[in-house]
């Protein structure tokens, strides 16, 4: 009796065992149908070298067939977002192609993008004069197979309607990343991470005058399968730096004299 | 049916066109020259030289010799044919089978249209009047033969009209150079004393083969009619356009839909044969009731691919007022380009062009066009002009972007702030914008803009940037210098 008990139990075991295998082989499929690893029998894109953000996604590699938020407050943000999603940008268009960006007003000035590795002759810019039609034109722009990837500028969005963008991704994948300038409030939208940028005071050799390369506070702040955090980021025309600042370190000091 | 041939013979063409394009020649003594064997050589005089004794042949020296205040302008061949084309094409309200007869006429085959304009005389009025309206010299006749009405529109009396069967009566007076007879020919009929075609048009045709070739034996059959003469009408151009009546009023966006397809299909096939695209297309309704319906649309780059144009069109169907029915549908291509074939791909590229251009129709028939743009840079100093937008997909840049740092988010109108300056061409210690005061922790420049001199003048820009103590990046300008006259100064954008 006991004896069958126990060969009863290994092959429980054995089952359970097919069955996580199963379970882990289905949530590896569902990871590619959503864009965030890329495809059986396609190469890691080698395209983009964010340095110390790679960590934090899942199988190291950035969602492409996805799309991004990100969020800002003010203009000095909005600029530093701009800048982040042109180095973004820059790296996917390595090979050529098209990109979209558009918005309700014209926000950016196509000559800076250049020093943030972008051609900006390859960037097509709508400038949507009607709030209704943005989401038309965005869902239009995510469902081109043609697209390297797509910006969106806006101020709300609804939840349904990032599913649906995420569908037309799904489908075509493009990257798409949608910027929330102002937002009235930070619900929830289906997307593969969220992220929000403030500038950063440069950094410059000790007793120069003049300001330094952009540097950025990179704050991931959800990412689906991945894990969250904060970066401090400089951006020296080539590629990402991280900082180890001795500025934020000083500010520490200085809240510690005064308290 | 017996045949019957208008010829017009622009005797001054070329500076007849010149002086209708550029009204101060009108009248005055002008031609144009050409270089021949390293000399310059009249090729076309006007009017008014022509009465002077300036012929075209002459060297333009000689011309100058007798008329030193003659203008002189450079010739352009081919320019006559082209003229003769465009001028055939015109004639095309006369009759549906004019045909150019180059160096400097027209040959018109008007059977069965003189009537309509009441009686040949009338219409050879009309026609001839027509065009010295517009300003060129013309002589013009009408006989059964092209060999006989050529003759007569040169050598003939003014608007003469051979009847029926009349043209050995018309053509007797006329010189043997109305024959169209090469200079050899008429060289030798000189000789012996031919002076008029009545002189030898009676002689048995053995000798005249025997003297003169079989040339003058076939140019004067032709212009009798005895031997055939091609003709080559010019062709006009048929538009690109297409029609569907229907049975029953439609009135139904389905119905419309249907009907668009087919026409789409129909003018796309065609399209497709001729290697055209689409650039600019109106879909017409006729309704019941009399008015008419349209929708357009345009492509940023000519498209014959009926599935995309459909797509244009089915973004505005909706906007079509069928009311009571539409009973005939219109499709027209307003403008149509060449297709720039796809060029074979050798290596990998991401991103298919034409799909981004379908992309960008679309999304152009929505918001109506001028909203997606393309910049490319242009050599201008100011900031706010140094980017124009593109014109088509395929454009490349003709200058390099600027290398200097610019900032991501340009202000369209430079706003003005006040600012705490320590001394003249330093960058400011703080300033106020929008009530807002901002401390500057670091700074760069200035970076001297000046106004473009060949438009306007006025004080130049310099330009700083300037970092504030949370690291926000901006960039102010100065409109002016200190120690002239009172600077201004403003925020001019953000840096990333």
């Amino acid at each position: 009796m006991n004896r069958v008990k126990y060969t009863h139990s290994a092959e429980t075991m054995k089952l359970n065992s097919d069955k996580i295998e199963q379970l882990r082989q289905l949530k590896q499929e569902i990871m590619e149908l959503e864009g965030y690893i890329p495809q059986k029998g396609q190469q890691t894109d080698s395209r983009l070298q964010l340095g110390p953000l790679h960590e934090a996604f899942p199988g190291r590699a950035f969602p492409l067939a996805a799309n991004h938020e990100f969020i800002s407050h003010n203009s000095s943000e909005a600029a530093s977002t701009q800048g982040f999603l042109a180095v973004i940008l820059g790296m996917l268009m390595q090979k050529g192609g098209f990109c979209l960006w558009l918005g309700t007003c014209p926000q950016v000035f196509p000559p800076a993008l250049k020093c943030f590795g972008l051609a900006p002759e390859r960037v097509l810019f709508v400038n949507v004069p009607r709030e209704k039609d943005l989401l038309w034109t965005l869902e239009q722009a995510l469902s081109c197979e043609a697209l390297v990837a797509v910006v969106g500028e806006m101020r709300e969005l609804g939840f349904s309607e990032s599913q649906r963008l995420q569908l037309a991704v799904e489908r075509s994948r493009v990257t798409g990343f949608l910027h929330r300038h102002q937002p009235r409030s930070l619900h929830a939208l289906a997307c593969a991470t969220r992220w929000k940028l403030a500038p950063l005071p440069s950094t410059v050799p000790a007793g120069m005058p003049g300001m330094g390369w952009p540097a950025w506070k990179v704050s991931l702040l959800k990412a689906r399968n991945g894990k969250p955090g904060h970066w401090q980021l400089q951006w020296d025309g080539e590629g990402f730096q991280e900082l180890f600042h001795q500025q934020s370190q000083k500010i520490v000091q200085n809240r510690k004299n005064y308290a | 049916m017996p045949k019957r041939f208008l010829s017009l013979w622009f005797s001054h063409l070329i500076t007849d066109r010149l002086a209708i394009r550029y009204p101060e020649l009108r009248g005055k003594p002008f031609v144009l020259a050409g270089n021949e064997r390293g000399r310059a050589v009249v090729q076309a005089s006007s009017r008014e030289a022509y009465a002077r004794g300036i012929r075209p042949g002459k060297a333009v020296a000689d011309a100058r010799a007798i008329f030193p205040d003659i203008q002189v302008y450079a010739d352009k061949p081919g320019w006559s044919k082209r003229l003769l084309h465009r001028l055939a094409g015109w004639c095309l309200q006369y009759t549906p089978l004019p045909a150019a007869d180059p160096p400097s006429g027209l040959m018109l085959d008007i059977s069965g249209c003189p009537h309509l304009w009441g009686g040949e005389s009338a219409y050879l009025q009309a026609l001839v009047s027509a065009l010295e309206s517009k300003g060129y010299h013309v002589r013009a006749a009408i006989a059964d033969t092209i060999g006989a009405a050529w003759a007569l529109a040169r050598y003939g009396e003014q608007a003469c009209i051979a009847g029926k069967g009349m043209q050995r009566e018309a053509l007797l007076p006329l010189p043997p150079a109305a024959l169209r007879l090469e200079a050899r020919t008429l060289e030798g009929l000189d000789k012996l004393g031919f002076r008029q075609i009545e002189q030898f048009i009676d002689l048995p045709a053995a000798t005249l083969r025997r003297r003169f070739g079989e040339e003058l034996l076939f140019r004067l059959g032709q212009a009798l009619g005895e031997e055939e003469e091609a003709f080559q009408p010019v062709l006009p151009r048929v538009p690109y356009e297409e029609q569907l009546p229907c049975l029953e009023p439609i009135r139904t966006a389905r119905g419309i839909e249907i009907a668009l397809r087919k026409l789409l299909d129909r003018l796309c096939q065609r399209l497709i044969r001729e290697g055209k695209g689409l650039r600019k297309a109106v879909f017409k309704g006729l309704r019941v009731d009399g008015k008419t319906v349209e929708i357009s649309i345009g492509t940023g780059r000519a498209s014959h691919n009926p599935e995309h144009l459909f797509r244009l069109f089915s973004l505005k169907i909706p906007s079509l007022e069928p009311a009571l029915g539409i009973e005939l549908f219109y499709l027209e291509g307003l403008m149509v380009e060449k297709v720039q074939l796809p060029q074979e791909q050798l290596w990998h590229r991401s991103g298919d062009p034409a799909a981004v251009a379908e992309l960008v129709d679309r999304i152009g028939t929505r918001l109506g066009s001028g909203h997606m743009q393309r910049y490319l840079p242009e050599e201008r100093h100011w900031p706010e002009h140094s980017v124009r937008p593109a014109c088509s997909l395929d454009e490349k840049p003709d200058t390099d972007w600027p290398d200097s740092v610019r900032p991501m988010h340009l202000l369209s109108v430079p706003e003005p702030i006040s600012v705490m300056v320590p001394l003249p061409d330093y960058p400011p210690l703080h300033f106020k914008h929008q009530g807002k005061l901002v401390r500057v922790a670091r700074a760069d420049g200035p970076e001297r803009i000046e106004q473009e001199w060949w438009l306007q003048t006025g004080p130049p820009r310099d330009y700083y940037c300037v970092e504030d103590t949370e690291g926000g990046r901006y960039w102010l300008f100065r409109l002016g210098l200190y120690g002239k006259g009172k600077p201004q100064w403003f925020l001019h954008g953000y840096f990333s």
